[in-house]
């Protein structure tokens, strides 16, 4: 496994890297690799405008990942697979093109505080020009969502649930159907950001029943710049373009546009091209792995850096969640964040620390940042050794 | 001492360090020793922005030359405003503006933070001389 990843070789600070930021963005497998190379070598060319050959063979490439992709969630439609730029701008899309149809004054959408900034910043934007309001799912200690507290905010008011379905910080895996089941029956809609399940789960917007869904393809081992947003094809085909431009239109004149269908609808101007098909490369590689024995290793890896992290004198660690993504975010007492992540990283051990884009959850564990190892299908327990060694080491010269 | 016999002193030290660790471990150990700013300097117009953890700087005039106290929440990052302050401190104000800071360069301390830190270290030095500049106005 380690050796289809070419980075995973190299020296950091003379040392081996032991790459634990998985969390912010995978790295890439020689597959993905060669079909980004490949493409520019022997394909590249702008879809669905070229009458010539290559923009053909493009434009099949692309469509073929666009198809991967809806396999890959299991969802009805390969026109509900709309490509991005990311997560952040799938949920823009969302909030900009459904929320400015939809939301109006009075209305809420319900967020939680673990929440990513890019899943609250754009409701905020458009809740702002709306006259709606952003509420606040609260979570417990433990670092879990107050399911209980859902049901009492849910109300003929809120139009949209829109939530993580992993924490980047925390590792809560949260329970999306029954969020769903709640949300629905209540009237509202759920957009689920699954930048951080993607890579860790199998997704199954159908049996989910999901309304939208996002990821970006960086951290589910495919190229950065393009990411997906799953939408149901009767809410996509209400939306609103979210960009004007070309592609997305069906004819153009000064007195009215009319727009063509989904997914071009929503994909204005040349895509990234080579990263759709880049990620279909990457969704393709990770279909053929044995999902199950992927999820048992990262469990064992998850509850092996638990107990060794838990042992050490003063690691506190955030996210006790009973279902929980193999992410890792602690504090050692008596230091700062920062502090730590500087001596690991002159070990080679890149692990993220700081605020990971969730001020909220910050400000509720009351801390100004947190250190996160974040491990992938690639990871094994020497990491976790190394990780804890750097700790140890980091607590020796800081304490 | 005038501020380039500092920097050439620091350089100097820095060259007994065989390893990043004894730099960090130096650093970390000017850090603990910072004479702690007042607390009533520690106010958010004395943050120095563009620092990830949290910098306070105080800096007043003392005969003619500038003074300065320090405090981050961060102790390698105190470290280095403790290095800061021991070649700019005590130095004439118009001397602090001008002053071309190459230690820093020098014993390798931008190549080993994090740009987040490495920004932060800019932000440090141009806030340092911009008192620099504005006492030497003043006076
Ligand atoms: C939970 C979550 N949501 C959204 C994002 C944003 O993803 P991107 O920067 O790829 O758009 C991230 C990335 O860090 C994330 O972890």
């Amino acid at each position: 496994m380690r050796a289809q990843f070419p980075l995973l070789s190299r020296r950091v600070h003379a040392q081996p890297l032991v790459y634990l930021d998985n969390g912010a963005t995978a790295q890439k497998p020689q597959r993905v690799i060669d079909a980004i190379e490949s493409y520019y070598r022997e394909r590249n060319a702008n879809i669905h405008r070229g009458a010539h050959h290559l923009s053909q063979e493009a434009t099949t490439a692309y469509e073929a990942a666009r198809e991967t992709v809806r396999a890959h969630l299991n969802a009805a439609h390969a026109h509900e697979m709309l490509f991005t730029s990311g997560t952040t701008a799938a949920i823009n899309t969302v909030a900009s093109a459904w929320g400015g149809a939809n939301l109006n004054a009075g209305d809420e959408v319900i967020v939680s505080t673990m929440e990513h900034h890019s899943n609250i910043v754009p409701w905020q934007l458009v809740a702002e020009q709306r006259g709606a309001s952003v509420k606040e799912l609260r979570i417990s200690r433990g670092g879990e969502l107050r399911m209980e507290e859902l049901d009492a905010m849910l109300s003929e008011r809120v139009k949209m649930v829109a939530l993580t379905h992993v924490s980047n910080v925390l590792g809560t895996v949260n329970p999306a159907r029954d969020i769903i089941e709640r949300a629905h029956a209540h009237g509202a809609l759920v957009l689920l950001d699954g930048a951080q399940a993607a890579p860790h789960l199998r997704i199954d917007v159908r049996a989910l029943d999901v309304d939208f869904y996002a990821f970006s393809g960086h951290k589910v081992f495919g190229p950065t710049g393009v990411g997906v947003l799953y939408g149901k094809e009767k809410l996509l085909d209400a939306m609103p373009p979210y960009q004007g431009g070309g592609e997305m239109i069906e004819r153009v004149t000064f007195a009215r546009t009319t727009f063509a269908a989904l997914p071009h609808k929503f994909e204005a101007g040349t895509p990234n091209i080579v990263g759709g098909i880049g990620l279909g490369v990457a969704l393709d590689w990770l279909a053929q792995l044995d999902a199950e024995a992927l999820a048992a290793h990262e469990k064992d890896l998850l509850d092996y850096a638990t107990a060794k992290l838990n042992a050490i004198d003063g690691v506190t660690i955030f996210g006790e969640a009973a279902h929980k993504a193999c992410v890792l975010s602690f504090l050692l007492a008596g230091t700062h964040p920062f502090d730590v992540g500087a001596i690991l990283d002159q070990l080679g051990i890149a692990v993220r620390t700081g605020h990971h884009c969730a001020q909220p959850l910050m400000e509720f564990y009351d801390t100004p940042g947190m250190v996160r190892a974040s491990f992938a299908l690639y990871n094994n327990r020497a990491d976790v050794d190394a990780l804890v060694a750097g700790v140890e080491r980091a607590a020796s010269m800081l304490v | 001492m005038n501020i380039d016999q500092i920097q050439d002193s620091i350089i100097e030290e820095f060259e007994l360090f065989e390893q990043w660790f004894d730099k960090y471990e130096y650093l970390i150990d000017l850090g603990k020793n910072l004479p702690v700013i007042d607390d009533a300097y520690k106010t958010d117009d004395n943050l120095i922005r563009g620092c990830q953890s949290r910098v306070w700087l105080h800096a007043e005039m003392n005969n003619g030359t500038v003074q300065f106290t320090a405090d981050s929440d961060a102790v390698i990052t105190r470290g280095i405003i403790a290095l800061l302050i021991r070649v700019l401190a005590g130095q004439k104000p118009g001397d602090i503006a001008n002053a071309q800071l190459y230690f820093i360069d020098a014993i390798g301390l931008r190549e080993h933070l994090s740009s987040t830190r490495a920004n932060g270290l800019v932000s440090m030095v141009n806030t340092l001389q911009s008192i620099g500049r504005d006492f030497s106005r003043a006076h």
